[in-house]
């Protein structure tokens, strides 16, 4: 990241998190416009995020991303000054530029080589898009004024002149007259400042005429009636005295002239106190003053123009808010170092632990429960809370960035299949822990990328098919009971399930007879080996399997399910912990061990009657819940710490709820509390264990394992039943 | 001389740079996110120059400049132009709103106190 003592460093830095926003500004107007919206704010927000990206890039001599940048904005502006209307495919390749754009970005944040195919292609594809509206055409390279910068702390104005070659015997002299018109007082500029300016530049001696001075009673505020004559001896060249008049180009006479004689110079200090009784005209020929032309030549110009900002003020202030708020709303933001916010969130994980620890001190000490003491204990438990809740919400994420990004994988593997494809998105504004939202992307890009590839059928199926010929993958996100769910869903043809039985049994995955229900064929899909190509390590790479999908869910702490629906379509739905950080869980005990269970998992608890369980087969028990069966696991017996109970009578039972609505019933010994508890990772040294999703410290210090109920029943079905996910699962009386 | 600065520009990269380049030369630099907070905040100030981009949200530079100048106390305050064109008719455009002076982006943070210094001392 950007070294804490370099300042230049540190706005690149920000520059680029800057262009993050400019870029997703950049979709949305572009997403905006692709669905019809034609209103000029939009197009001005599109063209303004491209000419921001530009200025800033020029900042930081970032040539590729300029130039690219610069034609992109060239092509936009035709649309602004609506020179040009572009068309679904205009608006496609603009996508298109805008990707390539968020690459180039990239590329020089991270500087890796530039995709410099892309560029050319887009560049002539966007010639081809303006063709003869373009007004500048080819040119335009040369055009730009790319000066890489710059920022010089140590700024040394008066090094040019110093270091200047000049024999310092032979300065040379110049005869500068300097006569304002009234208007440039109105442009705010002032002669003194420019007078000082050349007294800067070397020695000047100025002279000021009052002889054009009306008496007191005729004088206007609004007239200028001042002139100068400035004898200016200096090593710095015309170019640079004349830039002291840049601004007031055509509100002025100006001739600059250079005295090069030595008799003249000798002469000079002798004219000094006379006024120079007449002023060169405007356009005064003589060689110098050509080079600062005044840039006003036509006097009509600027009075057609004059009405232009006037109302463009009026527009403005009139204008309602966007309905796409795409406009960069001045919204008070504070940007804060992640490590900093890393560090608050374990600083409050450790606030929790030592919370709790003191609640169990002090019940244990024996206050009375409406003691000073325990009251402000409830209030510091309180305030624990809240406080979490607030840094957890720092650390929260709208999904929106993520929703862009697979726009964009839709685009790409929608051209590439020469598919029709839609995107539809619910629920950009979900929050999400940030670590969150940057591991899902992965995964997500798979999900996407399968969708349009395996879930939508080609064009002319679908046809055949009755379907509209733009094929719809929905990606939605919503909070849902503590959780973050986002689904995945396609309308096309739905999982070929024979297919997926065959494929099965041919790589062995199943045995050739096995009967299975279809939410079971569903989810062979997730059996490692089952993709047909070979698996690569890069996982948004093609042809890696879903499973390698499911692990990355599972690492999140999350769950993926399948449903699918032949000929309408297939939604993968995935189920993720809002946070990392923090779990409301539920403190048992099994065997004498004490372990942890997230609250959200468990529907109910149960105390079992032994004539509640049935046996299926030995060792496979089901127990009736009131009108249908549950599988039956000991959670002891699962984890290893002991032989199956066999004595059902009495035993305590948590009602785990699956993510496909089933439920599974797990045995424990006893409840013993329900409390926040931080999640500890386990070090990467341990090995992955089944059903073991992290640690914690409980109050008393004690180190308790966090499990994964799911994972634990998916392990134990498999066991059971061989080759089979969750055969038990579904199953109902 | 300390001279106070108000720097107007949707680009927060731009806001920083102007504020890297001015504060260590001993300016003080207020800055706004684009025309109308610009016009907010000099209902509060009064600095002795004002720096505006042109293309921002909101209100560009052009109304900016405009609604500055219909202001009495600022009929007169110079006001300098970031625009990363060097388009004559920019400036043209610029000067005839009623700019004082402009810098072309990116610009290079001694000529823009030299600008500074031409147009407010």
């Amino acid at each position: 990241m950007a070294n804490p003592i370099d300042p230049m460093a540190e706005i690149k830095a920000s520059f680029f998190v800057e262009c993050e926003e400019l870029l997703e500004a950049l979709q949305d107007g572009l997403q905006t416009l692709y669905e019809g919206a034609e209103d000029s704010e939009t197009i001005n927000v599109v063209f303004r995020a491209v000419h921001s990206i530009k200025g800033g890039a020029g900042a930081f001599g970032l040539e590729a991303l300029v130039r690219f940048a610069h034609r992109f904005e060239t092509a936009l502006d035709e649309i602004r000054a609506g020179r040009m209307v572009p068309d679904q495919n205009g608006l496609k390749l603009f996508f298109q530029c805008a990707d390539h754009l968020s690459d180039l970005v990239r590329a020089s944040r991270e500087s890796t080589p530039l995709p410099s195919d892309d560029t050319a292609r887009l560049l002539s594809a966007l010639d081809e898009l303006l063709g003869d509206t373009a007004p500048e055409g080819q040119d335009d390279e040369e055009e730009i004024d790319f000066q890489p910068a710059m920022l010089s702390l140590d700024l040394d104005l008066g090094a040019d002149e110093v270091l200047n070659e000049t024999n310092i015997v032979q300065i040379p002299r110049y005869l500068i007259q300097f006569s304002p018109i009234a208007e440039l007082f109105a442009s705010g500029n002032e002669p003194f400042h420019m007078l000082r300016a050349l007294d800067e530049m070397g020695t000047a001696r100025v002279t000021c005429h009052l002889d054009r001075l009306p008496r007191l009673s005729e004088m206007s505020a609004e007239q200028a009636y001042l002139y100068w004559t400035i004898e200016l001896q200096t090593q710095v060249d015309v170019a640079e005295i004349a830039a002291a008049f840049e601004f007031v180009e055509g509100l002025c006479s100006l001739s600059i002239e250079k005295l090069d004689t030595p008799d003249e110079i000798a002469a000079l200090p002798n004219n000094t106190n006379t006024p120079i009784p007449t002023l060169p005209q405007p356009s005064g020929s003589d060689q110098i003053s050509k080079e600062i032309t005044p840039v006003l030549a036509d006097e009509d110009e600027p009075q057609t123009i004059k009405s232009a900002p006037a109302q463009v003020s009026l527009v403005s202030e009139n204008r309602p808010e966007p309905t796409k708020s795409a406009a960069a709303a001045a919204v008070s933001v504070v940007r804060v170092d992640l490590d900093r916010i890393e560090r608050l969130v374990n600083l409050v994980g450790e606030l929790v632990i030592n919370q709790a620890m003191l609640s169990q001190s002090l019940e244990q000490s024996g206050l009375s429960p409406h003691s000073d003491a325990m009251n402000g204990l409830e209030e510091f438990q309180r305030l624990t809370r809240d406080i979490q809740d607030s840094v957890m919400m720092i650390r929260a994420q709208p999904v929106k960035s993520l929703f862009q990004r697979m726009s964009r994988i839709i685009r790409e593997s929608s051209a590439l299949l020469g598919k029709d494809v839609r995107l539809h998105t619910e629920g950009e504004g979900t929050e999400v822990d940030k670590t969150v939202i940057e591991r899902l992307a992965d995964p997500l890009t798979h999900m996407i990328r399968n969708a349009v590839d395996h879930g939508l059928e080609s064009t002319a199926n679908r046809v055949a098919a009755g379907k509209p010929e733009q094929g719809l993958v929905k990606l939605t996100a919503a909070h849902r009971s503590g959780r973050v769910i986002i689904e995945v869903s396609d309308d096309g043809g739905g999982i070929n399930r024979p297919k997926v039985m065959q494929i099965a049994i041919e790589k062995g995955l199943i045995p050739a007879e096995t009967a299975l229900s279809d939410s079971e064929i569903d989810n062979l899909l997730f059996l490692p080996g089952f993709s047909t190509a070979s698996v690569v390590s890069d996982l948004s790479g093609r042809g890696v399997g879903m499973d390698v999908v499911r692990t990355a869910i599972q690492a999140l702490g999350g769950r993926i399910t399948i449903s699918s629906t032949p000929g309408a379509g297939t939604t993968f739905s995935i189920s993720l912990p809002l946070t990392l950080a923090v779990l409301d869980g539920m403190v048992v005990q099994v065997a004498n061990e004490t372990l942890v269970l997230p609250l959200n998992v468990v529907i109910e608890t149960l105390t079992l009657s032994s004539k509640d369980v049935e046996m299926v087969r030995p060792g496979t028990h089901v127990v009736r819940v009131r009108s249908g069966f549950v599988p039956l696991f000991d959670l002891g017996k699962e984890l290893g710490y002991r032989p199956a109970v066999t004595d059902f009578e009495g035993s305590v039972v948590l009602l785990i709820a699956h993510d496909d609505e089933s439920s599974a019933a797990l045995i424990i010994d006893s409840i013993q509390d329900q409390r926040q508890v931080v999640i500890k990772g386990l070090d990467d040294s341990f090995y992955r264990a089944p059903g073991i999703a992290a640690a914690t410290i409980l109050g008393d210090g004690q180190i308790a394992l966090i499990l994964d109920p799911s994972d634990i029943i998916t392990n134990a079905t498999a066991t059971r039943s061989p080759g089979l996910g969750t055969s038990l699962s579904g199953l109902s009386a | 001389m300390t001279l106070e600065i108000l720097a107007v520009d949707d680009s927060r990269t731009m806001r920083d740079m102007i504020r890297l380049a001015l504060i260590p030369a001993g300016f003080t630099v207020h800055t706004a996110d684009d025309g109308i907070h610009g016009i907010e905040v000099l209902n509060e100030l009064d600095p002795d120059a004002i720096i505006t981009d042109i293309n921002m949200p909101r209100m560009d530079g052009f109304g900016f400049i405009d609604a500055v100048r219909t202001q009495d106390k600022h009929r007169a305050t110079p006001i300098l132009v970031l625009t990363t064109e060097a388009a004559p008719e920019l400036k043209a455009r610029a000067r005839t709103a009623g700019a004082t002076g402009w810098i072309v982006k990116p610009f290079d943070p001694a000529k823009l106190i030299k600008a500074l210094q031409l147009v407010a001392g």
